[in-house]
């Protein structure tokens, strides 16, 4: 890597800063606090489209990691509650060390496995979440799970400095961290030893690269970026439970990554926007068409559901490449001035 | 990379501003209090309305409605009309925290109403804090809701479960005291403070089962408590798991006495939940604080069943109907006392001035160092596919004090069934 790649995606990450930091004095409370959201997400599904899109490597159990990530933040938080600003950057920390731990050890298992039975062990990761709170209900509270001791934003910003805003900086903050480290990450020999492996593992073990070792690698990345997606959503709900994580959580990421375009991080942002977009947007719908009450409660949970999957086939249809192929396929048919 | 990010972030901005100009223009009105014009009042909450706890519960919030509708068609209240905006929360407290937001920043409600469940509510407490929204009427009896110092502007409805727990304890010491006593509760702050203020008369129970909403299988736990010989059980359950208990318990052949949380005890739905099952409920003790729904003589059962046909589309009147307008009833009296310029602090100061009498057959408690809902409750028996109430009302509170009999006699309705100004 040279210093010139850096050089450029610090060029691209300043002004987006300032674009995150502009929508944040613009839009309204509710629309910060969504936006936040789109930052906490990105996080995850950055992560996922390296380790999928790259690696090759299927992930149904992301919102697992997730989960550990949120509640090593509650745990760490509650438990240095009170004593100042600095305790948020520590859990935040302690979050991404346990679910790299955790990333290890799954993807020690998925290195040996391939496809379906890979899809398999992640699945079963993800579905073991609710078991694992009400088990150990003393440190995780089951269900009702844990609220997050979170102070109010800095003085030094203004007494009435909205609470949102101060969300929306942190998610963002460390989205646009991920985007960077895993930018220039994928541009470098790792990145290019992940696609070897993905592309041809027999090809990749000719030319020197240790096959299980990427794989392992690209699924702890993977998950420490997933453990920090899922702490920003401990700190954006201020608070945790298994509900939070469920199944459909896993594949609504696999799907918004597909959608956005395996392996591109512009790909990745256009998921974490569908993720919150989406389903925002069925609610808004279902609530200007005035439909009988039953129906409305039946559309509610399945009509996203629906749009979803309307999407993904359309996506898939137009744009195999997913939305991020948008602009290449633009180009393409664009004649040549 | 970088043009191709750039114009990702592009397309990121302008939908976030689409989105944003699509959210403003429903805000304040006058006044400068949120959720209040010279006409409306925008109320929100969140309830189960699909999911593991909608059996039954579904039915409140849209009685709560038709009783606000009730009053908007006859004038309102100081001229306003009341909007409830009712959101879906599926009883995950994942939901519960965004439809909350939604509620509080997009649509700037007035106040939150009557938010149900334990898991769920206690998640947006301190979020509701720091936004200074009232918080009235939480639909649940954790002792969580009565803490004036650390959240002023939230208030209960329930008597909580520890308060219940002593009231059910009472009876089963009076009635079963030679029996086994065991105990299943939701995994949550609902079972346990039920357990605590059932263990406060019984002592320790002989065993003990809990629950997750999310797991609708209650079979290991009926076993368990099978194999301990329990003879009387004590539920701290949701409808939907008081009726999986009870028809599991059937299902391996046990028949034990079942005594039941309020919240989780209504005969209409959990004869619904069992269907053919349905006589297993005979002999089913719970508890209850407000006029049944099947006693036609009541002056109060008169009133909702009026608004009921006229505004709530004749839904089966149960007693999750009679609780839903009787948290409209409450608040429309709180409104009356806060007088005719709203705001929230005049809100909350005139529910702490509490002197409130309803439906309710035990006392109202609020006062600035008491949040609480109702302080007690009277038992019911189901006879005949009907619960009836038996025995005296009893009051008590949430500490070791004794468990009393609560004599003042039952308030009636206005003539046109709207609380007056005060």
């Amino acid at each position: 890597m040279t210093g010139r790649t850096w050089l450029r995606h610090l060029a691209f990450l300043l002004p987006a800063a300032v674009a995150v930091l502009a929508l944040t004095y613009l839009l309204p409370p509710f629309r910060t606090y969504q936006l936040a959201t789109v930052g906490a997400y990105l996080c995850v599904t950055a992560g996922l489209t390296v380790l999928t899109g790259l690696n090759g490597q299927l992930s149904l159990g992301h919102g697992a990691l997730m989960a550990t990530g949120a509640y090593t933040l509650a745990l760490t938080q509650n438990a240095l509650a009170g004593r100042g600003q600095w305790t948020l950057l520590v859990s935040t920390a302690a979050a991404v060390v346990v679910t790299t731990a955790v990333g290890a050890v799954i993807g020690c298992a998925a290195a040996r496995l391939r496809g379906p039975y890979l899809a398999g062990l992640t699945l079963a990761v993800a579905v073991v979440v609710p078991s694992v709170t009400s088990t150990f209900e003393s440190v995780f509270n089951s269900d009702q799970g844990l609220s997050v001791a979170l102070d109010p934003p800095p003085l030094a910003l203004g007494a009435t400095f909205p609470y949102e805003r101060w969300q929306a900086w942190l998610s963002w903050a460390g989205a646009l961290l991920t985007l960077f480290l895993l930018a220039n990450l994928v541009r470098g020999r790792f990145g290019r030893n992940l696609r070897a492996v993905r592309d041809d593992e027999a090809a990749a073990r000719l030319a020197g690269i240790s096959v299980a070792r990427t794989q392992v690698s690209a699924f702890v990345v993977s998950a420490a970026c997933a453990g920090l997606g899922g702490a920003l959503f401990a700190v954006l709900a201020q608070s945790v439970s298994p509900g939070a994580f469920p199944l459909t959580l896993s594949l609504f990421l696999l799907m918004a990554v597909v959608i956005g375009g395996l392996g591109s991080l512009t790909g990745a942002v256009c998921g974490a926007v569908l993720l919150v977009a989406l389903p925002a947007a069925t609610h808004s719908l279902t609530d200007a068409v005035h439909v009988s009450p039953a129906v409305a409660q039946r559309l509610e949970g399945n009509l996203p559901l629906a749009v979803f999957g309307v999407v993904l086939i359309v996506v898939m249809l137009a744009l195999p490449g997913g939305l991020a192929s948008l602009g290449r396929t633009l180009r393409r048919e664009r004649p040549d001035p | 990379m970088t043009p191709s990010m750039r114009r990702g972030l592009a397309v990121l901005a302008a939908l976030a501003l689409t989105a944003g100009c699509s959210g403003d223009g429903q805000g304040s009105g006058g006044g400068g209090t949120p959720g209040v014009t010279d006409t409306e009042i925008l109320v929100g909450t969140h309830m189960p309305l699909t999911g593991p706890a909608a059996a039954g519960y579904s039915k409140i919030a849209p009685a709560t409605r038709a009783y606000f509708d009730y009053v908007n068609a006859n004038g309102g209240v100081h001229g306003r009309k009341i909007t409830y905006k009712i959101m879906d929360d599926t009883y995950n407290p994942a939901t519960t925290q965004q439809v909350v937001r939604e509620l509080v920043l997009q649509d700037k409600v007035f106040a939150i109403l009557n938010g149900l469940g334990t898991p769920t509510h206690s998640g947006v407490l301190d979020f509701l804090k720091t936004n200074r929204v009232p918080d009235l009427f939480v639909a649940s009896g954790s002792r969580s809701w009565d803490q004036p110092d650390k959240y002023p502007g939230t208030f209960g409805f329930n008597p909580d479960y520890t308060v219940e727990g002593k009231i059910l304890a009472t009876h089963v010491k009076a009635a079963h005291a030679d029996h086994k006593a065991c105990f299943l509760g939701q995994d949550d702050d609902f079972g346990r403070d039920s357990l605590a203020g059932i263990e406060q008369i019984l002592g320790p129970v002989a065993a003990k089962q809990s629950y997750v909403t999310s797991n609708p299988n209650v079979g290991p736990q009926m076993g368990a408590l099978k194999q301990s010989g329990c003879q009387v059980v004590m539920l701290a359950t949701v409808p939907g798991f008081t009726a999986l208990a009870i028809g599991t318990a059937a299902k391996i052949g046990w028949r034990p006495q079942f005594v039941v949380s309020n919240v989780g005890a209504d005969p209409a739905t959990l004869t619904r939940s069992l269907g053919a099952s349905a006589p297993l409920l005979e002999g089913l003790v719970a508890t209850n604080y407000l006029p049944l729904a099947t006693d036609d003589a009541n002056p109060w059962i008169q009133l909702y069943r009026k608004v009921n046909s006229a505004h709530n589309g004749n839904a089966q009147l149960d007693n999750n109907v009679v609780y839903g307008m009787s948290v409209g009833y409450l608040f429309v009296q709180s409104l009356q006392a806060a007088g005719p310029d709203l705001t929230r602090e005049k809100l909350i100061a005139a529910v702490e001035k509490g002197g409130f009498t309803g439906p309710g057959l035990a006392p109202l408690r609020f006062s600035p160092d008491d949040h609480s809902g109702y302080g007690g409750e009277r038992l019911t028996r189901i006879t005949g596919g009907k619960a009836v109430y038996f025995g005296t009302a009893y009051q008590t509170d949430e500490g070791d004090g004794p468990v009393q009999a609560y004599q003042a006699a039952p308030v009636a309705p206005p003539p046109n069934g709207i609380p007056a100004a005060s």
